[in-house]
């Protein structure tokens, strides 16, 4: 059952308890639900894939799920986080890698790698949602991803091959 | 023949820079071999050759490859170096980066330091050349920049595994009785083919290490190389894609408190109030600290998580005092104009420029100002670090660039022994010269000293790092060019007006050390460009403005591939000339050079009509030892200028690894269309006014053209790759721009003129 913690908790600025569902496990916290889920996970409970980038939803970085949904975690308090949240750490292993994990190690995708978690989190939304996405889809689902080492053209290749790794798996 | 003495005196300012750690480490090392640091920390069982090669008994083979992952593939080019001599595949070995130590000094950072175009070969240039080798040397830098590691390593790399298999193959044909002469290696074993034995490395690792390095190293053919010069699987790409904790932003250790910073908005400048008992009452917050380092003030905050340690920075009141600099960009761009109308020192004199001139009649003339702003380095990880000082004892995680130097400042801003201090170097969410800078280090070192022994993990906001960059400096260029009656210039003069790189640089790193001579990299990529001109002057002059200016990747030549390559498409257009036919024909000395403008041009069909509402644009540049050519093509659209393909060609000498290459050529092509298109940093009342990615923002996904790139391996010596894709991007994107609107854009970023799709 969903708890909004914020509302619960506006007026008190102190820690406040609450419980977070990540990557299939539960985690009991105390913090200010003002408090940005990113900081929440990468402090509080140990998951630093999700990365630090800009602190107001415009590199794509920290890029989560919830329930599903892609969203900044930077920029979402966690007392609004009631959800399932799914982190890179949360979508495959290094031996039992997702569908677009595997295309992103064969198209050596990343450079420096930073934003690469935030990348494969909006890459891995944008297949459940369109399976075969064109190339007008990936400018809409990564324009808010931004890699400074400039990996888009592979980054574009990966998620075509991981469309056809994905349906290869079903 | 002008004195090699005379000249390396004239120290130019790398130089300087050289000369200042050799004040530190002493001459005392030249031509000492330094001792192999992995001695003193080995594993049960574990045994090392050199610096770079460490076996088990269990044959785990470790590659150290010294230098600094920011994505740019160097750990596993140079680990590829080894494991080729070593005869054992990539999959076989572990690669660590090693200990900040003076045996990885890198000797190539430097050799491009004089006063010497690369393709200079004259006696005098080798020599200085050689001699700003010994003092990277003495400088002992363990630094990674000027897209200079394979160069270093390239002969280094290959010895020491070349050197620990001769050793191997010893200890073998001692223990199984047989000629050395008689066994093969492959895969990490050794085989004695008549007899059937093997032996793998580690069960003669302990002996063969104890044996004498042999007297000759023999390397392979290139002909016989199995693993360089071919693409690679990157060593880093798995814990890449799986969000793998590599980074300094995901250090954690136990017992570990958070921090950040809030330094003084202007450079330099003192707090002259400041009130942080609000701050220090905010829930979380341990500690807040003042900060003095060579970069200037400000307060560290300690506190439990990252974000109670952001909100206390907004918390504390401080008031800072005025810029010690001019406050605002119209002031700045007064001081830079001031600088041009002093006169330059000449880079680069050929005939007799202001004779060539005189009487020119005025159709002949062509004369142009260009501009280009300051630029933040915006790596996707924001600066931070994380140290601890217990019981005297400094130990500090951070990615960088230069590990023996985060070593030496850190010690002296503590007051204890460098041999007290080690440095912990991880991966860098991008770099591009911003982790050559220490202050990210020296901040929570002196943080460190206020933790009570724990760990304090300091990560600045990305407006903190975005407000406190050493910023890729402003230039002004004046450019004049006379024409002959066949449209080809008699005449070029080019003056550029900027803040010194080196000089800013000295002051954080070696504020001991005064700045001499003129600052080379203020016309790196202009008075250095294989062009054949009968009068072709460049001058160079400092522009004082003590704005933070640093290495921005190619740096100067980030500045004059724009000025360069602009100006001579303007020659071109006046000339009637085609561009690329006048670049062959100015060219036409340097076979390398026209080789990849040929290439470039075919591959981009330059000479078939484009349908109206298309165009191209080219430049070229020779830049860290290579020579690239690159073609952007652009289509008006009804939301803007979409760029929508660019080609590439470039000649790096030898290609160790093709596919990592393309990526780097790609990256910094990106890397400089970004800048070009809408990038800059402004100043008002003496801060910056830039905060984050909605208002210094690079180029997106939706954004990226198609790219085609060849590699040509033309010239006979090898070059750098990370930085020279940067410096023809912007001009040729500007003059494809011409090419499309008739519009000629002199000053960056382009965005201020046209807009973009």
């Amino acid at each position: 059952m969903a708890v909004d913690h914020f509302a619960r908790a506006m007026d008190d600025n102190e820690g406040y308890p609450m419980r977070l569902t990540v990557d299939g496990q539960s985690f009991d916290i105390d913090a200010d639900p003002e408090m940005p889920l990113l900081w929440a996970l990468r402090d509080l409970i140990g998951k630093t894939g999700p990365k630090f980038g800009c602190g107001i939803a415009a590199c794509g970085a920290c890029t989560v799920h919830v329930d599903g949904q892609p969203v900044r975690s930077c920029s979402l308090p966690v007392g609004h986080a009631t959800g399932a949240i799914t982190t890179i750490e949360g979508i495959g292993t290094p031996g039992k890698l997702h569908p677009v994990q595997q295309a992103w190690l064969e198209e050596q995708v990343a450079q420096c790698g930073y934003c690469q978690a935030g990348q494969i989190m909006s890459a891995v939304a944008l297949l459940d949602e369109v399976a075969d996405p064109t190339d007008a889809d990936i400018d809409n689902a990564m324009g808010g991803n931004l890699c400074r080492c400039g990996t888009y053209p592979k980054i574009r290749a990966a998620i075509k091959k991981a469309a056809v790794l994905k349906t290869a798996r079903l | 023949m002008a004195s090699v003495g005379k000249i390396a005196r004239r120290s130019f300012l790398i130089g300087a820079a050289a000369i200042a750690g050799g004040v530190a480490v002493g001459y005392y090392y030249y031509r000492k071999p330094y001792p192999n640091p992995l001695q003193g920390d080995l594993a049960a069982g574990e045994a090392t050759f050199n610096p770079y090669v460490k076996i088990g008994a269990d044959n785990t083979i470790t590659i150290v490859a010294p230098r600094a992952e920011m994505g740019q593939g160097i750990s596993t080019t140079l680990a590829v170096m080894v494991a080729e001599e070593l005869d054992v595949g990539l999959d076989q070995v572990k690669v660590e980066h090693g200990p900040a130590s003076y045996a990885y000094y890198n000797a190539a950072i430097l050799e491009e330091g004089g006063p010497f175009a690369f393709f200079d070969e004259s006696m005098t240039a080798e020599a200085v050349r050689s001699g700003l080798g010994v003092v990277g040397k003495f400088l002992a830098l363990q630094g990674t920049g000027g897209s200079a590691s394979t160069r270093d390593g390239f002969n280094k790399m290959r010895q020491a595994g070349a050197a620990a298999r001769q050793m191997l193959i010893a200890a073998a044909a001692q223990k199984l009785g047989v000629a050395a002469a008689d066994l093969e290696t492959a895969n990490g074993s050794i085989l004695h083919k008549a007899s059937g034995k093997s032996l793998t490395y580690g069960e003669v690792a302990a002996n063969a290490a104890a044996m004498a390095p042999p007297a000759e190293v023999r390397l392979k053919d290139k002909a016989d190389w199995n693993l360089l010069g071919k693409p690679q699987k990157r060593i880093d790409m798995l814990a890449k894609v799986t969000g793998a904790p590599i980074f300094g932003i995901d250090v954690s250790l136990p017992d570990m408190v958070y921090g950040t910073v809030k330094m003084s908005p202007r450079f330099w400048s003192k707090p002259v109030s400041a009130d942080v008992a609000k701050a220090e009452k905010m829930p979380g917050v341990i500690k807040i600290v003042p900060l003095e380092t060579n970069y200037g003030h400000g307060f560290g905050i300690i506190a439990e998580n990252t974000w109670e340690a952001f909100k206390a920075a907004e918390a504390i009141d401080a008031q800072w005092a005025d810029a010690e600099y001019p406050p605002d960009s119209e002031a700045i761009a007064g001081v830079l104009k001031q600088a041009l109308g002093a006169e330059g020192s000449a880079m680069r004199d050929n005939g007799d420029v202001a004779k060539a001139f005189a009487g020119a009649p005025p159709e002949k003339i062509i004369e142009s100002d260009y501009a280009v702003p300051y630029l933040a380095h915006a790596t996707m990880e924001p600066m931070n670090a994380t140290a601890r000082l217990k019981d005297g004892v400094l130990d500090i995680w951070c990615g960088n660039q230069a590990p023996t130097l985060v070593r030496q400042l850190c010690a002296n801003v503590l007051g204890i022994e460098q041999d007290k201090v080690t440095v912990h170097t991880t991966f860098m969410g991008g770099g591009f010269g911003r982790r050559v800078e220490m202050d990210y280090a020296l901040c929570a070192a002196l943080m460190a000293k206020a933790a009570e022994g724990r760990p304090v993990k300091v990560t600045w906001t990305r407006e903190e790092d975005m407000r406190h960059d050493a910023y890729r400096p402003a230039a002004v260029g004046k450019f004049r060019a006379r024409l002959g009656d066949d449209g080809l210039p008699v005449a070029v003069d080019m003056t550029i007006a900027s803040p010194s790189v080196i000089a800013g640089t000295l002051r954080r790193l070696f504020p001991s050390i005064s700045p001499i001579g003129p600052d080379k990299t203020i016309v790196d990529g202009a008075y250095d460009q294989p062009y054949t001109i009968p009068n072709y002057r460049v001058s160079a002059i400092a522009a004082p403005v003590t704005i933070p200016v640093g290495s921005w990747r190619s740096v100067g030549s980030s500045i004059n591939g724009f000025f360069h390559e602009g100006f001579l498409d303007e020659i071109a257009v006046a000339g009637k000339t085609d561009p690329v036919a006048l670049r062959k024909t100015l060219m036409a000395a340097y076979p390398a050079a026209v080789a990849v403008v040929e290439k470039v041009a075919a591959m981009a069909k330059w000479d078939e009509a484009l349908p109206p509402g298309k165009a191209k644009g080219m430049a070229f540049s020779l830049s860290f030892g290579s020579w690239v050519g690159e073609i952007v093509q652009v289509a008006d659209t009804p939301a803007g200028i979409r760029i929508e393909k660019m080609w590439i060609a470039a000649d790096v000498g030898t290609a160790l690894d093709p596919g990592i290459i393309e990526a780097q050529l790609i990256s910094a092509a990106i890397y400089g269309l970004s800048a070009a298109m809408g990038q800059e940093i402004t100043f008002a009342d003496g801060m910056v006014e830039q905060s984050n990615f909605h208002d210094f923002d690079a180029m997106r996904i939706f954004q990226c053209p198609a790219f085609e790139v060849a590699i040509l391996e033309n010239f006979h010596k090898m070059g750098g790759v990370g930085e020279i894709g940067t410096p023809p991007a912007a001009p040729a994107l500007a003059n494809a721009i011409f090419a499309l609107t008739g519009k000629r854009i002199r000053t960056l970023p382009l965005s201020k003129a046209v807009a973009f799709a």
